[in-house]
This record gives C-alpha cells, sequence and structure tokens, in this order.
C-alpha cells in the first residue's frame, strides 16, 4: 500500500516536473514546431514539388531581405476568383515566405485551417541552416544578424502578422490579380523575375483559379495611372501601403485608400479614389519639421508631402510602415520624389 | 433573547450594507451602463479628462470629459529628469515626458474630426489588443496601460466603445507625439 502511494506520488511529482515541457510541445496555435512539418521540403530540404513559386510585381519593402515565396493548395482544390479583388482561398491552403540577409534567418507561414480561419506562424532558422523552430507568439526582438541593418533582424508578433494581414479583405498578401498580373511594371521598385514562378495565366492554365472573368485574362490588369512613373510609384504604394490604407479594412475611417481594385466601375475607377485621397488632401498627422498646411501627397513639394515623409523616416513614431522595417526605401522613397515632381509639371502645364 | 434580537438586526443590516457596497456591476445586455461601469473604475477618467486646480485641489474638469491633452494647453519645456526621477506630467494630468518622449492621451470622446467619432468598435477593439495606433500604426506610449487593459473580454472592450460614443463630442485635436530626440526642442518651441 505505502508502495503504492511512493508510486504515485513519483509520478505525480514528474507530470508536475515535464508540465511546462508537455505545453511547449504543442503550441496554442497548432502550428507545428519545425517548418519541416509544414509541408514545404521533401527529404533532402528540396520543395516539394507541388509547391509553387511566386513573385509579386510590388514586393513589400523589409529593410532589404532577399525573399522566397511559396504557395500550396489542396489536391483538387481551387482559388474562388470571382471576386476579383478578394480571392478565396480553400481549407487547407499554406504559404511561405523566406527572409534572407546574407544567409536565411526566417520563414513567414500562413495556413487556412478547415473551419476557414487563418493561422499565422514564424520559423527563426539555425545558425547552421539546418533547422527552423517556431518562434514564440510574442516574436524575437533584435536577433543578431551581420548582414541586416544595424546588425539585428527582428521575428515579428502574431499580433505585429494579423496588424497587416487583417487590414485587407483577404489576409493573403501579395498574392492577387494584380499582383501576379503577367503585365508587370518594369518600373516597380525591387520586383525579381523568380523561375518557375506562377502568375494569372499559368494560375488558370492549371485549373488552379475558377470564375476568374475572363477579361483579366484577355487584358491582364495594371494600376492605372497617368504616367510611368505614376504607375510605379502607385503600384508601390499599392502593394506596400494598401493592405492597411483601404476603403474596406479597419482603416477606412482615415478615408485614405491606396490600394487600386480592378472591380471598381467604369464609372468610379479605383485609380480616381486613390488620388483623390491624397494629392492636394490636408493630413492630420504633422511629422516633425513638416508645414502646418502639409498634404498627404503635395504636387511639386516633397518636403510638404506627408506620406513621402513618413516613408523617409525610420522614428517610430513616424515611420511607415510603422512595422516590419528599421530600413529606409531610398529606392522608393526616390520613386516617390519623381512622382511628386511631375504632378507639379502637370498642374502647371495644365 | 432581546439582545440576540438586536444583535440578529444588526448584522441584517451589516450585511445589507456589504450587499450594497458589493453591488455587481451592470450585466453585459445593457452595454452603454457596462461601459460606464467599466470607464469609472479602471481610471480612464485620471488621464484622459484634463484635470483643473480647484479651491479643494485638483480635479478632473468634467465639461471636458475624456477629450484627452488640451490642445491650447502652453506646458513649456520639459523640464530634465535628475537623480532617480524618470518621468514629469503635466499639470492636467493629459501629457508625460519619459523616455519615450512625450506622450499626451487620446480625445476619447466621439467627435468625429478630432476624437473617435469615426471609430468602429473593432478599431477600438485592435487598438487596445495589440498596443498600436488604431490596431496597426505607432505603439500607444506609456502611461497607457495597455498591458493590463488588452486583458478586457471583446465584449467588455465594445462596452467601453459603446458608452464613449454616448459622450458629448469635444472638438480637441490632441497633438501628436514627440520622439525624445526632438522632445526638449518642440516643446521649448
Amino acid at each position: 500500500m505505502r508502495r503504492e502511494f511512493l508510486h504515485c506520488l513519483l509520478k505525480l511529482a514528474l507530470a508536475v516536473a515535464f508540465l511546462p515541457v508537455l505545453a511547449r510541445a504543442e503550441d496554442a496555435r497548432g502550428l507545428p514546431q519545425h517548418l519541416g512539418d509544414t509541408g514545404l521540403y521533401v527529404a533532402g530540404g528540396q520543395i516539394r514539388p507541388d509547391v509553387l513559386p511566386f513573385s509579386p510585381q510590388y514586393p513589400l519593402w523589409s529593410d532589404g531581405a532577399a525573399k522566397r515565396r511559396w504557395i500550396w493548395l489542396p489536391p483538387g482544390s481551387s482559388i474562388d476568383a470571382s471576386a476579383p479583388d478578394a480571392w478565396q482561398f480553400p481549407p487547407g491552403t499554406k504559404l511561405w515566405k523566406e527572409f534572407a540577409h546574407g544567409n536565411v534567418l526566417e520563414t513567414r507561414y500562413i495556413e487556412r485551417a478547415a473551419d476557414g480561419a487563418w493561422r499565422f506562424g514564424s520559423y527563426v532558422w539555425s545558425a547552421d541552416g539546418k533547422d527552423a523552430v517556431l518562434a514564440p507568439a510574442r516574436g524575437v526582438r533584435d536577433l543578431p544578424a551581420p548582414n541586416a541593418p544595424g546588425a539585428r533582424y527582428t521575428i515579428p508578433s502574431e499580433d505585429d502578422c494579423r496588424a497587416c494581414h487583417e487590414g485587407a479583405p483577404v489576409p493573403v498578401l501579395g498574392f492577387s490579380v494584380l499582383q501576379l498580373s503577367p503585365d508587370r511594371d518594369p518600373l516597380a521598385p525591387h520586383a525579381e523575375r523568380v523561375a518557375g514562378a506562377v502568375d494569372l495565366k499559368s494560375l488558370n492554365s492549371r485549373g488552379l483559379l475558377r470564375n476568374l472573368p475572363v477579361d483579366l485574362l484577355a487584358r491582364p490588369p495594371r494600376i492605372a495611372a497617368s504616367s510611368p512613373a505614376e504607375r510605379a510609384a502607385l503600384g508601390y504604394l499599392h502593394g506596400n501601403c494598401g493592405n492597411c490604407h483601404n476603403d474596406e479594412g479597419p482603416l477606412a475611417v482615415l478615408e485614405m485608400t491606396l490600394a487600386q481594385r480592378v472591380a471598381a466601375p467604369a464609372s468610379a475607377p479605383s485609380a480616381n479614389s486613390v488620388m483623390r485621397s491624397i494629392v492636394g488632401v490636408q493630413s492630420q498627422f504633422r511629422p516633425t519639421g513638416a508645414p502646418r498646411d502639409a498634404a498627404r501627397i503635395a504636387p511639386g513639394h516633397l518636403g510638404a508631402s506627408v506620406i513621402a515623409m513618413r516613408m523617409n523616416s525610420r522614428d517610430p513614431l513616424q515611420q511607415m510602415p510603422p512595422l516590419g522595417t528599421s530600413a529606409v526605401d531610398a529606392e522608393a522613397v526616390a520613386l516617390l520624389a519623381r512622382w511628386i515632381e511631375g504632378l507639379a509639371t502637370n498642374s502647371s502645364s495644365n | 433573547m432581546k439582545s440576540l434580537k438586536l444583535f440578529a438586526f444588526f448584522a441584517l443590516v451589516l450585511f445589507a450594507s456589504f450587499v450594497r457596497a458589493a453591488d455587481p456591476a451592470p450585466a453585459a445586455g445593457d452595454p452603454v451602463a457596462r461601459g460606464k461601469y467599466i470607464v469609472s473604475t479602471a481610471g480612464c477618467h485620471d488621464c484622459h479628462t484634463p484635470w483643473k486646480m480647484t479651491p479643494e485641489g485638483p480635479r478632473p474638469d468634467m465639461s471636458l470629459a475624456l477629450s484627452g491633452h488640451p490642445e491650447k494647453f502652453d506646458m513649456g519645456p520639459v523640464p530634465q529628469m535628475q537623480g532617480g526621477w524618470i518621468a514629469s506630467i503635466a499639470a492636467t494630468n493629459t501629457a508625460y515626458a519619459g523616455p519615450w518622449g512625450v506622450s499626451f492621451t487620446a480625445n476619447l470622446t466621439p467627435d468625429r474630426e478630432t476624437g473617435i467619432g469615426k471609430w468602429t468598435a473593432r478599431t477600438f477593439i485592435d487598438t487596445i489588443r495589440t498596443g498600436r495606433h488604431l490596431g496597426r500604426g505607432r505603439e500607444v506610449l506609456p502611461p497607457m496601460p495597455i498591458m493590463v487593459y488588452r486583458n478586457f473580454t471583446d465584449e467588455d472592450l465594445t462596452a467601453i466603445f459603446t458608452y464613449l460614443q454616448t459622450m458629448p463630442p469635444v472638438k480637441n485635436k490632441v497633438p501628436e507625439p514627440r520622439p525624445p530626440a526632438t522632445a526638449a526642442v518642440a516643446a521649448g518651441s
């Protein structure tokens, strides 16, 4: 009897001692602990053949990190493209984005669960590049990264993932009708041509898109603009800012949209909404050093254009985007400057 | 026996007073009452309603209830911290200077241009839950106790927002926060 009691006591002590370990093994989000268990690779570390690479024409600025992106759809499933600006992805969809500064540092992962909910996680690579482990939901600040700006690299928290991804009609960003259009913008900053990357046409021919309006295949969509520089500038803002700054999500209260929509009626083109909400519109936020009447975009006046000023700042209280970057995208700021100067030329010639 | 009855009577009165003191919070079924209860007990007025000096000492100016830092209040330059001191508080208890720069409490009234009149319950919940302005922008700064308030349920946060929308709107454009490097200069300018 006494022996049994001691046995029970020992079991209880062991259970209590190992409880934290058991708790860690099962992530609250239901995500695998290792990237290798998400389905990205086959044996030997090669990308699975049914996982498809893609490359958005207006990529998100990530402090100059080299990025690779993939999508996987469950066999026999497809994306419902009947709402061209809000594709519906089937349950089981998985997407990955890998970040490298010299060596690979992080792979972000989102998946759609059977109940339709989206899960967000991030995997941190070991220094030897052999394994990537799920980061805590609170993220990891300032990992040593000798080749990254400031020699530091931050893994975003789940809240930060959701802050960007849940500001748009669909939480999949960078994989949309405009981003995958075969009519790619030659002036888009940081765009990459990736071998084998899927686009609108190849997705359609593979049977992975259904209900896509046929005219979008006949005339692939592009950012509407009055000049090549404007197309690239508005495309950059669409890809980098429009996920939050649109007129459908939580930031619609700001009455500023930087997202273009191909489904907008011809009588009220989306590009007009963008221009009307920023050009010559007084900014509620006034950065340090800005004139009192600063506009979101002030034609001909870079120093009075709040969007460009905030893009050119990494003061945490002023910078745009407010998260996910600690280094200014100088190429994009230069592009905005050319466009804003061009707006002055157009204004004076009219 | 008489003393026992008297004791029972006083015990009953005492019990009733405890019951009164421990009135349950308004039920979630009435979000305005619930929101008012939380706003009144969670210290929102302490910082979001500007204080003024009265003969009885500093008191919140309820004519400006929850309208945040008064835009025209001139605080002068930020004092230099010395020794073990780390932060300064404006006389209105609506502006704070510290290692984070200078922060100003927000206008929580439903004024559409300067308050939260255009916000939705989701905007409010996202802000408190993430600790980011509008749920997506810059971080909400000290001394806002985000780490405490983020533990409210969605139901309670919706109740708070619903109650705030019933407040009289006050037009007051609260200044943007100032970063540490320029805080002293800007405050003096």
